[in-house]
């Protein structure tokens, strides 16, 4: 692959990744907030 | 009082299925061969400030103005617009929110169809032996209906879809995307380092699979300030990510009424990016290039990528060995398959959200009434796709619509609504700090972004509109108008019995 190929390619998996990654990363921290009554059962 | 009681089940089930509903066909078939068409690797600059000032601000007003209507019960767009503002109007530009995901879903499926039977030929070994005449012809023997094959898949698909849908949220859609996501991406991956490891004179290939990659990253910086091009990247982002079209507006109305928004927006929204931008430009060109070359793969894309997906890779795979061949066919139709089944289920629900809302129907009711109507108005595209029928609803309802509905809902909620009320909406509940920068982009970029994507599109509407069609072409476009007129008229009747039963906000 040529520099400038390589260098697009690297730069926007990285990007897209490192954000895949971190923001997934964040919703498994932190799970849905349970608040008290709001449960609603299935029909 | 209303029938549904859907919730989600975890909220892992909940973002994955966002990003299944993004994650679609076009990832792996329509990227790529936008960004070979659009300047190369510089196609991802206009792309990804694309996804920055338009994607990711959609997103977060879809998902907000979704938490929003569930607050209220509703859980389709004709009353989640209706109860942001008090005019009328807004119920029926709603409806373009139900229509679009009936339309859609009607040829989708068919689509979604294709896969699971290439993913069933692939291991039955139907394509061995086969030269790339062989595998043309298949193709096209199977979209002419040329054995009941089509049908009894297509079948398959709307039953399947009918019956995942009358499972609810966490005992169906969230399965589905829990189980389908994760192999999605496994497939993806395997695919891609096989497609990107790919050696020259090795297995028939006369490139290495690098020259694929380094055809489609090359950038190409004088074509970066071309209109054309940040067209191209809008309309691209705008479509992958599932704006425009009230699905995501329906699963966001069954988030619990403080729960965030913001960061299950974005989550799912990079995911999405991930499929497209990393395994999506790794698969099909890399192969392509590999064993046809640049010159081939570039007359094949002229008309689309879904040419590459069916009718050359189940060729290519055969340089593989028959084990291999029959492994990679079998994961690359799955791939789609879950790509396209994540996505069709989410355009099942607002559907049956309205009926459960406004009818009191039960779940069960309300889903195969979804696939009945899907049989019926898909029916057309199954019989007459060589005759344009399949390419017209994809049209109309997969690109106009979409656009019409999306810039009908940014103004509503910026303008009319009140940034300052949406502002509130999206950081309620936030796990994330919303950067402050998106207030300004939403209420201004965002609506200019979508107005040009608009208006670049009317060459192409009045073209569509001005060159003669064929018959089916045009029962097509006026079954359409008569299906968007009936769903006018169906909200009118909701919005009767609502009043008559002092059903208000």
């Amino acid at each position: 692959m040529n520099g400038s190929a390589l260098a697009m390619m690297l730069v926007a998996d990285v990007v897209v990744t490192v954000f895949t990654v971190y923001f997934f990363w964040k919703v498994l921290r932190t799970p849905g907030t349970k608040h008290e009554g709001d449960f609603m059962p299935g029909p | 009082m209303s029938t549904n009681k859907e919730n989600w089940g975890s909220r892992v089930g909940l973002v994955l299925a966002m990003a299944g509903n993004a994650v679609g066909l076009g990832n792996f078939l329509r990227f790529p061969v936008q960004a070979i068409q659009n300047g190369g690797g510089s196609f991802i600059i206009p792309y990804l400030v694309c996804f920055l000032l338009m994607g990711i601000p959609l997103l977060f007003v879809e998902w907000s103005m979704g938490r929003f209507g569930g607050k209220k019960g509703d859980h389709s767009t004709p009353f989640i617009l209706g109860s942001m503002d008090k005019r009328k109007f807004w119920k029926y530009l709603g409806v373009f929110g139900i229509f679009t995901n009936i339309a859609v879903a009607a040829y989708y499926c068919y689509l979604e169809s294709w896969t699971l039977s290439y993913a069933w030929h692939s291991v039955a070994g139907t394509f061995a032996g086969m030269d790339q005449e062989g595998v043309n012809s298949f193709f096209t023997n199977y979209v002419s209906l040329g054995t009941s094959q089509p049908i009894i898949f297509w079948i398959l698909c709307l039953l399947l879809n009918t019956y995942i849908l009358s499972r609810g949220l966490s005992g169906g859609v969230e399965v589905v995307a829990k189980i389908g996501m994760p192999l999605l991406i496994l497939f993806g991956v395997l695919l891609a380092i096989k497609g990107v490891t790919l050696v020259a004179g090795e297995q028939g290939a006369t490139n290495d699979g690098t020259v694929g990659l380094n055809f489609l990253w090359t950038p190409n910086f004088d074509t970066i300030w071309e209109p054309k091009v940040w067209l191209a990247a809008a309309g691209q982002i705008f479509f992958t990510l599932s704006v425009g079209m009230g699905s995501i507006h329906c699963y966001a109305s069954y988030v619990k009424a403080k729960d965030d928004v913001a960061l299950n927006a974005m989550s799912a929204g990079w995911m999405n990016e991930f499929v497209e931008v990393v395994l999506g430009a790794a698969i099909v060109i890399p192969i392509s290039v590999g064993y046809l070359g640049i010159e081939k793969v570039v007359e094949l894309t002229q008309n689309g990528g879904l040419g590459l997906g069916f009718r050359t890779l189940p060729f290519l795979f055969q340089n593989w060995g028959p084990f291999l061949a029959a492994a990679a066919g079998f994961m690359w139709f799955i791939l789609l398959f879950f790509a396209g089944i994540t996505s069709s289920l989410a355009m099942g629900t607002p559907v049956m959200g309205f009926l459960q809302d406004e009818f009191h129907w039960k779940r069960d009711k309300a889903a195969w009434t979804f696939g009945l109507i899907i049989l019926l108005l898909g029916a057309p595209c199954v019989w007459f796709f060589n005759e344009g029928v399949f390419d017209e609803y994809d049209y109309w309802a997969g690109t106009v619509a979409l656009v019409i509905f999306a810039v009908a809902e940014i103004i509503l909620f910026a303008w009319v609504f009140g940034m300052d009320k949406g502002w509130k909406e999206i950081t309620s509940g936030a796990d994330i700090k919303v950067p402050n920068f998106f207030k300004f982009i939403i209420k201004y970029v965002t609506p200019f972004i979508l107005l040009a994507v608009l208006i670049g599109s009317l060459p192409g509407i009045v073209d569509k509109i001005s060159n003669p069609a064929n018959g089916y072409v045009t029962a097509a476009r006026i079954g359409l108008l008569g299906l968007y007129a009936g769903i006018c008229y169906v909200v009118y009747v909701a919005y009767k019995k609502r009043v008559r039963e002092g059903r208000f906000h």
